[in-house]
């Protein structure tokens, strides 16, 4: 039997009776996947005269690239901002539980914290530079401070759980009157504006993906320049910047809103304020700006959520911004210093009708948009894939179905439930 | 030869679907007697591909152990340009179907030596053991392939400059403008596909009826080179009443007569009931 060794020896795998997303729409199309990449079927037949190893019959199933959380605080019980003994083991928790809510990437994010925390979570071993060996870590660590290591750091993806992007900073460098829960004593401002401030509170950016920060801030456009220039996202939010400063900073290379609407200035129609980033005139041409909306039903309005969409389609990336209580059952749980009462998807502080952060899940925010805003099953699926992908710059890799690209996707039954997630080509889980 | 006149476009694909389907059963190929089969590309074949895709998918039909041939290929285009014939084949046939890569044959017109590559696939097919059917259209101008009018009838797969009818009537591909459209193809010859044991020529709409006309009732000429059919032992042409236009009403009462006797060889019953006339 004529072999398909011409360019790999590795496994082919064809997903059929299947509909994918591609070309932004779902089309009867089958999927190929070898060495944990998408593969191009017609490339297979003509220059490799290859064909498929296995067939997996998706029984008329919905393929789409796996979901991409840019903003998410933790869950079951874990808060990745609280100095635990077992940073690690905390992420991976999470990573390995939202891979049922069709989460295969994600940016764990710190909310505004001591700078010691920051140092602690960020620090890049200097033995690691020098060694350029994990293995050898371990025992470096015998005689070495135990703080001398990557606690957050960007990684693949796969059984374990979904894979780390790099972190989301979500502060300190915010406005005070936006700060929303984040701790006052922790906000900052810049000095200079320049490296020197991002590394005296951070440590190292090495592992970073994102920073949300407010531009009003003094010297703010050193900090966006240099951080855009290092190819970390920059995010306006819990800010009360207007329109102008807002404008300003895209210029300098802001690309994101943390979660639109919250812990900014409200639209007015006299001074939009970060709002009219959605239909600004000054965006440099050729750039998108990229809006984070958390699509609970609960955060966001519907009415405001179909406003957002309506006026910039392109830009609307759904986040979880999740805190520890989601994933866990409803009733009462002690988390950290609060009590949190969870029912449906409303987390209370105990006694109290005060909501304590978002517990629905990527999938459950899929819905609801897609519910919410009328849009097409497209539409709804491309806002927690190919758009945060796009806003992160990865999406020749990530966040989509074309040839060469990760092959991390999701099945889904039509209502949009999860039925199956998948990590470069393998079964990370199932209903 | 047989003329199959059928209502309209839906049936003259199904006709031949079936009549494609029932020939490579009754041929029965196995892993050393594979079948041979000539295909064509274009809009006309299109519905009969959809009908073969649905047999496939039905199990009625298999194509492990078919070899295709197809007629041509455009020089210098790409071979992932969504217009050339390997993407048209690959997306409208070979995608849907059980065939293996190393039985589908197609001319490469990005080969560093054209005439080798026209040499070579004439060999292959004498190395298949001959065409068994090869399936094709009719251009409004009358041509088989890329034979534009003119054209030998004794000619061998070679590189053809198009004709201009031939290049405005593919601009609508290349998004209206000519200057994209290829001007040269590999083709195989008149020659070539009179060498099949048997020929099958699908003529729909009633731009092609003047050509089908040209073809069936004058005389055997090379500005019509479908005519050279004419002279072939085993010829089935198949089309719908809009292509009859231009025949005379006397050649379309026969052959509409002798329908129920056609219709047999594309029902879904045993090989015994298989009729020749």
């Amino acid at each position: 039997m004529p072999s398909n060794k011409s360019v790999s020896d590795a496994p082919i795998t064809q997903f059929v009776n299947c509909r994918i997303l591609k070309d932004h729409k779902l089309q009867w199309e089958d999927l190929w996947v070898r060495e944990g990449k998408i593969l191009n079927p017609e490339k297979l037949f003509f220059d490799e005269e290859g064909f498929a190893d296995h067939k997996v019959d998706c029984e008329d199933k919905i393929i789409a690239p796996g979901f991409i959380d840019v903003q998410i605080n933790g869950g079951y019980g874990i808060d990745f901002s609280q100095a635990s003994s077992d940073i690690r083991g905390g992420v991976a928790l999470v990573a390995k539980k939202i891979l049922e809510h069709g989460v295969t990437s994600f940016c764990p994010t710190l909310v505004t914290s001591p700078s010691d925390i920051y140092h602690k979570f960020l620090i890049v071993s200097v033995l690691q530079k020098v060694v350029l060996l994990d293995l050898l870590a371990p025992v470096m660590l015998l005689c070495f401070s135990p703080q001398v290591i990557p606690e957050l750091r960007v990684q693949d993806g796969g059984p374990e759980g979904a894979g780390v992007l790099g972190i989301h900073l979500e502060g300190p460098f915010i406005s005070e009157e936006k700060r929303g829960a984040h701790p006052p004593k922790f906000l900052r401002t810049f000095k200079a504006g320049g490296l020197a401030d991002l590394m005296e509170i951070y440590g190292h950016l090495d592992n970073v993906a994102m920073v949300t920060l407010a531009p009003e801030l003094a010297n703010s456009a050193a900090a966006i320049h240099e951080l855009s220039g290092r190819g970390i996202a920059v995010s306006l939010g819990h800010s009360m910047a207007d329109l102008s400063q807002a404008e300003e900073a895209v210029q300098h290379g802001a690309k994101f809103i943390t979660h639109l609407f919250n812990a900014m200035l409200p639209f007015h129609h006299r001074d939009p304020g970060i709002v009219g980033l959605l239909t600004s005139d000054r965006v440099p041409p050729g750039r998108t700006v990229y809006y984070g909306m958390i699509a609970d039903g609960i955060h966001t309005h519907p009415a405001a959520l179909r406003i957002a969409h309506r006026a910039h389609p392109a830009g609307l990336v759904l986040v979880t911004d999740a805190v520890m209580a989601m994933g866990l059952p409803p009733g009462r749980h002690t988390l950290g210093q609060q009590q949190i009462d969870i029912q449906g998807l409303h987390a209370y502080l105990t006694g109290t009708t005060t909501l304590s952060g978002s517990i629905a899940t990527m999938d459950m925010c899929v819905r609801h948009f897609r519910e919410a805003s009328g849009c097409t099953v497209e539409a709804a699926l491309e806002a927690a894939s190919l758009h945060p992908a796009q806003m992160l710059g990865i999406s020749h890799r990530k966040g989509t179905l074309e040839y060469g690209t990760d092959a991390d996707f999701v099945v889904l039954d039509d209502t949009l439930t999860v039925r199956e997630t998948y990590i470069a080509g393998q079964k990370v889980w199932r209903k | 030869m047989k003329l199959i006149i059928l209502d309209d476009y839906e049936q003259v694909s199904e006709w031949t679907a079936k009549y494609i389907r029932n020939r490579i059963k009754k041929f029965n190929p196995g892993p050393d007697r594979f079948f041979t089969l000539g295909l064509p590309t274009g809009s006309t074949p299109l519905g009969c591909y959809k009908k073969l895709i649905e047999y496939h998918k039905k199990g009625e039909i298999s194509f492990q152990y078919v070899k295709t041939f197809n007629m041509d290929e455009y020089v210098g285009l790409p071979r992932d340009h969504p217009e050339s014939y390997h993407s048209f084949m690959w997306n409208n046939f070979f995608k849907h179907i059980d065939i293996r890569a190393e039985n589908a044959h197609i001319l490469d017109g990005n080969a560093s030596s054209l005439e080798k590559e026209c040499q070579d696939f004439e060999a292959k097919i004498k190395a298949a053991g001959g065409i068994e059917l090869f399936v094709g259209g009719i251009g409004p101008d009358g041509h088989i392939a890329f034979n534009e009018p003119g054209s030998s009838l004794v000619s061998r797969t070679r590189v053809k400059t198009l004709a201009m009818d031939t290049i405005l009537a593919n601009a609508r591909f290349f998004d209206g403008d000519l200057s994209k459209v290829p001007t040269m193809a590999l083709t195989v010859g008149v020659g070539t596909v009179m060498d099949a044991r048997e020929v099958m020529i699908l003529i729909t709409g009633s731009h092609k009826a003047f050509a089908l006309y040209k073809a069936l009732e004058e005389g055997v000429n090379h500005m019509w080179t479908v005519s050279a059919f004419q002279q072939h032992p085993q010829a089935v042409f198949v089309c719908d009443e809009d292509a009859t236009q231009e025949l005379r009403v006397k050649t379309v009462k026969y052959f509409k007569g002798i329908m129920d006797v056609h219709n047999k060889m594309v029902c879904t019953v045993s090989i015994s009931l298989y009729f020749f006339y």
